[in-house]
């Protein structure tokens, strides 16, 4: 097998050895090898069913919600094995954020959206508390077009908005990674325009995984990119590589839309 | 025009016309009810009846004291029983799910929505009535409250069913533990069809004969003393209505359009609630 973790030349933030993943019996990723690098994004390309959002489901150990999901290997955030029976998990996630596919606003208003997860980690004054709203909202984009409707519903929003509000969530606690669960998939161009716009913007100060389905997404968006196929990591390597220059097969028949 | 096509608009045709009268034979009933409901109930409804007491046989009076006891008494069911019911209910949706206790749990829960509520009446009777040594308005609460239960916790695990996972996932993904996930983001988006479900509970006990017969049983008199027996309406409906009295009967009639009105309102109330959440959704 092919060195599928080269040395990017820069810090790894996540570093993935040797990774199975089982749903029951089912083998759903198969021996992964892999780094992520800090302030950089990493996008996970692949067809349907390859893992790719099983993979970064087990960055923040999601999939421990369902019985008979299970991962082997080891997992290191900075060096500590996070897949660890002693991993606190409340931290693990405080530190790994998470934007889904669809839209998650909860039933409460924008300003309370953001403060609920900042309640679970810190005590904050009021006026604190309107500060780091503020602050996630702006990080987000979404700061000019909510500032004077932060007491309405978060599910007032547009779809695209809801998906900022989302993400301003997730940055509210502060994490050092995040992931984005193909985040635009179920926005329009224009929305899908801003996220990306907030992708770049965001890596400055954090770690991102993107899974995606849209392949110029990946390109645009992306410092590295892994192809994923079958639960295996096909090739993996720097985003203008992998797109122009893929050193497998099954890599080019892919991004040129020969499959999948 | 094959005879195929003909068959098949002959078919819908009578189909059609079957469903047609079906509904109509139904409602023709249930109009008949309210009607007769209302034109007896109309002649005793009136401010007298929240003024005075149950009268002695033959003399005039209201119905005070018994809309009183009932109000007390469904009122302390639906506190002993809605936080229970939200429980039992929060439980088979959140973390039962597929195991055989909650599977159990479901299907004793389902036999207890169709027990016949005079079951309950006799069961909270040896319970409770047999130990105090008299009937009592806490007995009354008691078994009404066993029958609001069942509605109670299948509304309830029914509506937290409908809140999608991607929510939860989005709670739990933010590290948040999995009881502040239910109570702050879960209940949250289920609340107006937990709310509905307890409206709904409270609609069926208001009417309710057969329990309070053999737990809170009646009393001639302005009572609420919760260990005493009390006045209520369905139990004073059925012993006036038996009576041989003009202004007894007059009486029940005006305490059954009392009660159909409330059940009526409940009712409002709850379809308004259950479509604000198809909206939300």
């Amino acid at each position: 097998m092919t060195n599928l973790s080269p040395d990017l030349g820069v810090k790894s933030k996540i570093q993935v050895r040797d990774l199975n993943f089982f749903y029951g019996k089912y083998l759903a990723l198969k021996n992964i090898n892999l780094d992520i690098a800090t302030n950089m994004v990493t996008a996970f390309i692949g067809p349907s069913g390859c893992g790719k959002s099983t993979l970064l489901r087990t960055f923040n150990r999601m999939y421990e919600l369902y019985p008979g999901q299970r991962a082997t290997g080891e997992i290191l955030l900075d060096g500590e094995n996070v897949l660890s029976p002693r991993t606190d998990l409340f931290r693990l996630r405080a530190r790994v954020g998470m934007v889904f596919q669809k839209p998650t606003p909860f039933p409460m208003s924008i300003y309370e959206n953001i403060a609920f997860g900042v309640r679970l980690y810190e005590r904050l004054s009021r006026s604190e508390m309107d500060d780091r709203v503020e602050w996630a909202l702006q990080q987000a984009a979404l700061w000019n077009e909510v500032k004077d409707i932060l007491k309405q519903s978060g599910m007032s929003l547009s779809g695209g908005q809801q998906q900022r509000l989302c993400i301003a969530r997730a940055i509210a606690v502060k994490p050092e990674v995040v992931l984005l669960d193909e985040p635009a998939s179920a926005l329009d161009p224009i929305s899908t325009l801003k996220v990306e716009e907030l992708i770049y913007e965001l890596k400055k100060n954090y770690t991102i995984a993107i899974v995606t389905h849209n392949m110029q997404q990946a390109a645009r968006v992306s410092d590295f990119t892994a192809f994923m196929y079958l639960g295996e990591m096909v090739e993996f390597g720097d985003t203008n590589t992998i797109f122009t220059n893929p050193s497998r097969k099954q890599t080019e028949d892919y991004i040129t839309g020969r499959y999948g | 025009m094959n005879w195929l096509y003909l068959r098949r608009r002959g078919v819908n045709i009578i189909n059609l016309t079957g469903s047609v009268l079906a509904t109509l034979f139904g409602l023709f009933w249930l109009f008949w009810i309210l009607w007769t409901t209302i034109s007896y109930g109309i002649s005793a409804f009136d401010l007298s009846m929240f003024q005075q007491n149950t009268p002695a046989p033959g003399s005039a009076g209201g119905l005070a004291n018994a809309i009183m006891g009932s109000l007390i008494m469904v009122g302390l069911a639906t506190a002993i029983g809605t936080p229970i019911g939200i429980l039992a209910g929060t439980y088979l949706a959140e973390y039962g799910g597929r195991t055989w206790v909650a599977g159990s749990i479901r299907f004793i829960n389902d036999i207890l929505l169709s027990a016949p509520s005079i079951i309950i009446g006799l069961f909270v009777y040896e319970l409770v009535v047999l130990r105090m040594g008299h009937f009592s308005a806490l007995a009354g609460a008691i078994a009404l409250a066993i029958i609001m239960l069942p509605v109670i916790i299948r509304t309830t695990e029914e509506m937290l069913k409908l809140v999608p996972n991607t929510l939860r996932e989005a709670a739990l993904a933010l590290g948040a533990p999995r009881w502040k996930m239910i109570s702050l983001v879960a209940y949250r988006a289920a609340l107006s069809g937990i709310l509905t479900g307890v409206l709904l509970a409270v609609a069926r006990i208001a009417g309710e004969t057969a329990p309070l017969l053999f737990t809170a049983l009646n009393n001639q008199f302005w009572s609420t003393d919760l260990l005493q027996p009390m006045a209520n309406l369905p139990v004073v409906i059925f012993q006036f209505a038996m009576s041989p009295y003009n202004e007894w009967h007059a009486l029940a009639w005006a305490g059954s359009l009392l009660i159909t009105l409330s059940v009526l309102g409940l009712s409002i109330i709850a379809r308004t609630l259950l479509r604000k959440v198809r909206m939300e959704q």
